[in-house]
């Protein structure tokens, strides 16, 4: 069975898998959403290629696990779920609310899109903070003024700067904290 | 509960309230929840009781330092729950649904706490006329008190963590309460309107969300809590959107009482005629010529008739609110359209 679409209940025809800073998330779009997001579909429908060069795949190359497929467009899986309430992105659909907490971090990437659709394309909070988030926060800061940057630096083709914006990347990540 | 909600209208007497022409109510909310809980709607009843235990034993401290009022919203009379909404201290879900929820209320009744609306906990604020800015500034005082009692799920990503992931990042929802009557009758609502859904407000009716424009009253809020700080979003309220839609009405109405004053006058005063005198009078009807009377009040036409008054009397008719003044029978079906007029008669003479 083919998983459905992040953003809708369409079959997804595009399965990614982007590997950030070491950690690995799937992506899955349908034609529609697929073309929305700035993949391209060749042909009949069947060879699918991202249009340009992806930021996943300038990732791919110097993150940690070599061996994940870019594109593959087929991939038998089950569902993923958060292991604390169990919800799927599926069910999400259903209900449009979350389960608990750590569904956003168990299913983030995925939330992040939906997230985007539903505040005007924003995924990153800039606002105030509880006390005891506030290391969180900095560490969090910086990665995401790194990750606007090297998007920045790859639609410029800037290649060298976007090198060493990963390097600033995967020195920040906190060992403890990969999967 | 022993004692009855109080029919006293607190939190809606400002005679003075800032361009209280046009804004009848400003309103600040915050989506909370606790770390350790399944969200609301993936809890069970024993979970949520637990919210509910959890949060009334913390200290909440601000408005609630020196009282604070529970309200135990599943066990308490339907008549409560309505009179509640009708004085938006509780959302319509949060009037219908059966699991374990309580809201707490100020003394003042300018700020209450849902626990276990959508999410966990909903802080609101509100205060008569336009005082976001004022509000806002009390609510994230009020936010930091509780947070030193009670842990929020936070994300570093995405900000404090919602149920509904139109809430999500910094929770808030700013909202005034505008009345447009003079946009209306030169008819460019329509085109007002428009260009708020261009800006990404949510423009709602009387009580919120699905209600129609009754007395053009028009309730405008922000749709996005993510990518942009609280201050960010209450000044562009504050300081952009409302002024402006203050600002088209005031033209709108100075256009009217230049093309036509006669007619204006006839419009208003014909409706506080009508609320002087008549025997039946159904909720909508009473919303109609009140809101007309309060233009008339507004811009002078009318005199001897406070506009604190008749904010008052738009909160007063509903129907709760009736029956707990009049004693008069609440529910479908019943007619309350004679207490309703003979209420308003006596207040207004
Ligand atoms: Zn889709
Ligand atoms: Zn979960």
């Amino acid at each position: 069975m083919q998983p459905t679409c992040d953003c809708c209940s369409n079959l997804a025809v595009v399965h990614e898998t982007i590997v950030v800073e070491g950690r690995r998330s799937e992506v899955h779009l349908c034609a529609e959403h697929a073309a929305e997001r700035g993949y391209l579909l060749q042909g009949d429908g069947d060879s699918l290629l991202p249009a340009g060069l992806p930021l996943s795949k300038l990732l791919k190359k110097s993150a940690a696990d070599p061996a994940a497929p870019a594109v593959s467009s087929t991939s038998a899986r089950t569902p993923k779920a958060c292991s604390s309430c169990g919800m799927t992105m599926a069910s999400l659909r259903e209900t449009q609310l979350v389960g608990c907490a750590e569904c956003y971090r168990a299913l983030e990437e995925e939330l992040a899109i939906l997230i985007g659709r539903t505040q005007e394309g924003a995924t990153t909070h800039a606002g105030r903070h509880p006390m005891h988030a506030a290391k969180l926060i900095d560490r969090a800061a910086v990665r995401n003024r790194l990750t606007r940057d090297l998007r920045e630096a790859v639609s410029r083709e800037e290649f060298e700067r976007a090198a060493r914006i990963r390097d600033e990347m995967l020195a920040l990540s906190d060992p403890s904290e990969a999967q | 509960m022993n004692n009855p909600i109080l029919p006293t209208i607190a939190g809606f007497d400002g005679a003075d309230a800032p361009l209280g022409d046009c804004v009848l109510s400003s309103r600040v909310r915050l989506a909370r929840n606790l770390v350790g809980f399944n969200f609301v709607s993936r809890a069970s009843p024993e979970q949520l009781a637990d919210v509910v235990h959890r949060v009334q034993s913390a200290r909440l401290g601000g408005p609630f330092e020196s009282a604070v009022r529970w309200v135990n919203v599943q066990s308490t009379t339907s008549l409560d729950r309505l009179l509640l909404f009708e004085r938006n201290l509780i959302s319509r879900p949060f009037v219908e649904s059966t699991h374990p929820r309580c809201v707490a209320i100020s003394a003042d009744e300018s700020t209450s706490v849902m626990v276990n609306e959508e999410d966990h906990l909903r802080l609101q604020m509100l205060a008569p006329g336009m005082q976001l800015r004022q509000l806002s500034e009390r609510m994230f005082v009020f936010d930091g008190a509780i947070e030193r009692s009670l842990e929020y799920a936070f994300h570093p990503r995405f900000g404090y963590l919602t149920a509904c992931t139109t809430n999500v990042g910094t929770g808030i929802r700013v909202s005034a309460m505008l009345h447009l009557p003079g946009l209306a009758l030169v008819q460019e609502l329509e085109k007002v309107q428009r260009s708020a859904r261009e800006l990404h407000l949510a423009i709602r009716g009387f009580h919120g969300e699905g209600t129609d424009a009754l007395g053009d009253f028009y309730q405008v809020s922000n749709q996005t809590t993510l990518g942009r700080s609280e201050q960010a979003i209450v000044e562009q309220f504050a300081g952009e959107i409302v002024p402006q839609f203050v600002a088209y009405e005031l033209a709108a109405r100075r256009t009217l009482l230049e093309r036509d004053p006669a007619a204006l006058d006839d419009r208003v005063q014909r409706a506080l005629g009508i609320l002087r005198s008549c025997r039946l009078l159904s909720f909508e009807e009473s919303i109609k010529f009140l809101a007309r009377v309060r233009l008339g009040v507004s811009l002078g036409r009318i005199s001897g008739v406070p506009r604190h008054l008749i904010d008052q009397l738009l909160l007063a008719v509903q129907p709760a609110h009736l029956s707990r003044a009049t004693g008069c029978a609440l529910g479908n079906g019943r007619d309350d359209r004679g207490p309703r007029a003979d209420f308003i008669r006596s207040s207004l003479r």
